[in-house]
């Protein structure tokens, strides 16, 4: 009989603790029902519900989370009558591309060269690394703005793609995918004659790809939300990317706004769903201790 | 033995020393001609878009800014006399303290919680999504929640009236000191994920048979849980508390972008100030204090991999 009372308490407690996960779960996604909601609202109904927003009176905001007029009238001004929206979401996906190419082609061979040779001063560069790695943005921003000073690259794409192709975390993320692979296979393809780069190409790329994928998630995250940099290095707002497109549509076009960001959320989204597992991964290797 | 027989010894140890852990004079040299190979396109970047200028930076922190003349430390004395950068200073730390503190222990909540279902990827992937959402889509999401007028205070109100304990709430919650802890919300929100999967993925390490041979001995979950999972995860916790703080200075984002570049004082943060004073050119200040918050991450990272490297 006891063991009876212990079983149907284990899974009382296990239902509690669902429950206790669960609400702040939907806290978490409590922001994509706005936006979702948001951007098919007629702006006659949002504005009733925002108007003490607007007016300053007594009252709350109101919501609803299935509108009483849905409408893709946001999203067909957005899509079809908005220029500036398409030249943004360009240059961000440019950038984008750019930066994660540049990192497949520098940061993945540097990886390799720390993961597969121990040489004198390895580990000392790769403590290097990792501090760079680790450093914010805001103590790099002078260096970096004195260099692409001299070499008159301020306001132009490549003020942000090119440090960001020599950024040291995808080579951390990349070279915890490596590390796992046994070292022995290639003693073995060393003695079997494969050159290094052979090696590399053959054995490397297709056993370490997880560490490398995750690098690929992670960044592709990371600068499709990139506002420090352009921010400071763009002048021009026509060279923006989306990320900083969005908060410059004003609180009177919400419905606008909130469509705008859901459209930029999809490929972001899209990213997360397809490289869920790769992301994981990442996170974990980079925690990896070395 | 003469000095010079002594020092010729001692190198002759040395490169036997180096013999036996670096391999035979060929295969080592084949070796490091790979390394330099892969790694060269990447030192040649890393050294000329972030090593070099940071002496540069260096050498700008003892000059003025538009002449360059040789002015000693004056800046530094400038920048620790400075109330922006003192204030700034002070809420970058209040912020980090508060927060990375909260963030490890939410995760390893959740975590622990999570590590008792089979199944937890759905759960999992609920909490990392915010790490995918762009600040940008999630601020006027922030600005309706956190208004005068906005659904917390809505919220809060209804459960006033419900519970009859007060009447309306109407905290300005971005326009007061409260806007510290708005920023601590949302960096919970965003960051709670990827400590989740961390903690996570260190409790799922722990061999079973540890975990069940305590159980055996009688063990209660909790006595599990304190004897046994928490010490095995000491090195998750100094990654954790690493990664949370390289996060903790891109709340920038959102402080920016919901409150400007001069937001209420209590949330002026130093990635403020270095972004005002960029815009202002005033360039020896930020060279200064850029070699400072540089020196003082150094150290910290380097305390950090020296208590790490003890743990294990």
């Amino acid at each position: 009989m006891p063991r009876f009372r212990k079983e149907i308490y284990g899974i009382i407690k296990k239902y509690i603790a669902a429950g206790a996960l669960l609400v702040p779960a939907v806290l978490i996604c409590l922001p994509v029902f706005l936006i979702l909601t948001g951007s098919v609202m007629d702006s006659l109904e949002m504005k009733q519900y925002l108007l003490p927003v607007f007016s300053d009176t007594e009252g709350y905001i109101r919501w609803k989370l299935i509108p009483d007029y849905p409408t893709f009238e946001h999203y067909g001004r957005l899509l079809f009558m908005t220029p500036s929206f398409f030249v943004l979401f360009w240059n961000s996906v440019k950038m984008v591309l750019c930066i994660l190419a540049g990192q497949l082609l520098v940061g993945v061979p540097a990886a390799w060269a720390f993961a597969a040779y121990s040489v004198r001063g390895s580990r000392a560069l790769f403590a290097l690394y990792v501090v760079l790695m680790l450093l914010p943005f805001q103590v790099t921003m002078l260096s970096s703005y004195l260099v692409l000073d001299r070499l008159a690259l301020m306001n132009t794409h490549a003020a942000i793609i090119l440090p960001a192709v020599f950024s040291t975390l995808p080579i951390f993320l990349t070279y915890g995918g490596f590390r796992a692979i046994p070292p022995q296979l290639f003693e073995a393809a060393r003695i079997d004659g494969a050159s290094e780069v052979r090696i590399f190409l053959t054995m490397g790329i297709p056993l370490g790809k997880s560490g490398l994928l995750s690098a690929m998630v992670l960044g592709f995250l990371e600068y499709w939300n990139l506002m420090e940099q352009p921010l400071a290095f763009l002048e021009d707002k026509a060279l923006w990317p989306l990320s900083l497109y969005l908060p410059e549509i004003s609180w009177l076009q919400a419905g606008f706004a909130l469509c705008a960001s859901f459209v930029t959320l999809i490929p972001a989204a899209f990213v997360f769903v397809l490289g869920q597992d790769y992301l994981e991964q990442g996170i974990v290797y980079s925690g990896l201790k070395e | 033995m003469s000095k010079t027989e002594r020092m010729h010894n001692s190198l002759h140890n040395l490169r036997i020393r180096d013999k036996q852990v670096w391999g035979n004079g060929k295969k080592y040299r084949r070796r490091r001609r790979a390394f330099l190979f892969f790694l060269l396109p990447s030192l040649a970047g890393v050294a000329l878009f972030v090593l070099l200028p940071f002496f540069d930076v260096v050498k700008r922190s003892f000059q003025t800014a538009v002449t360059g003349e040789f002015t000693g430390i004056k800046n530094y004395g400038v920048i620790f006399q400075n109330q922006a950068f003192l204030l700034a200073v002070k809420n970058t730390a209040r912020f980090t303290v508060v927060c990375i503190p909260l963030l490890v222990f939410a995760g390893l909540l959740v975590a622990l919680t999570l590590s008792n279902f089979h199944n937890a990827s759905l759960i999992k992937s609920v909490y990392l999504f915010p790490l995918a959402m762009p600040t940008a889509t999630i601020v006027l999401v922030w600005k309706m929640v956190f208004y005068r007028q906005g659904f917390l205070n809505l919220f809060l109100t209804k459960i006033g009236e419900l519970t009859g304990l007060w009447g309306n709430v109407t905290t300005d919650y971005l326009g007061t000191g409260a806007s510290f802890w708005v920023l601590v919300a949302s960096y919970l929100w965003k960051n709670t994920g990827y400590t989740v999967v961390l903690w996570l993925a260190g409790i799922l390490a722990i061999p079973s048979e540890f975990i069940e041979a305590a159980k055996v001995d009688g063990a209660g979950r909790w006595k599990c849980i304190r004897y046994i999972i928490l010490p095995n995860l000491k090195g998750s916790f100094y990654t954790i508390v690493i990664l949370s703080f390289l996060n903790s200075f891109k709340i920038y984002r959102e402080a920016y972008l919901v409150a400007g570049s001069y937001p209420q004082e209590d949330i002026y943060l130093l990635q403020h100030l270095f972004n005002n004073w960029f815009v202002n050119l005033e360039f020896d200040k930020m060279a200064a204090a850029a070699v400072c918050v540089g020196v003082v991450l150094f150290v910290a990272i380097m305390a950090l991999q020296r208590i790490w490297d003890k743990a294990d």
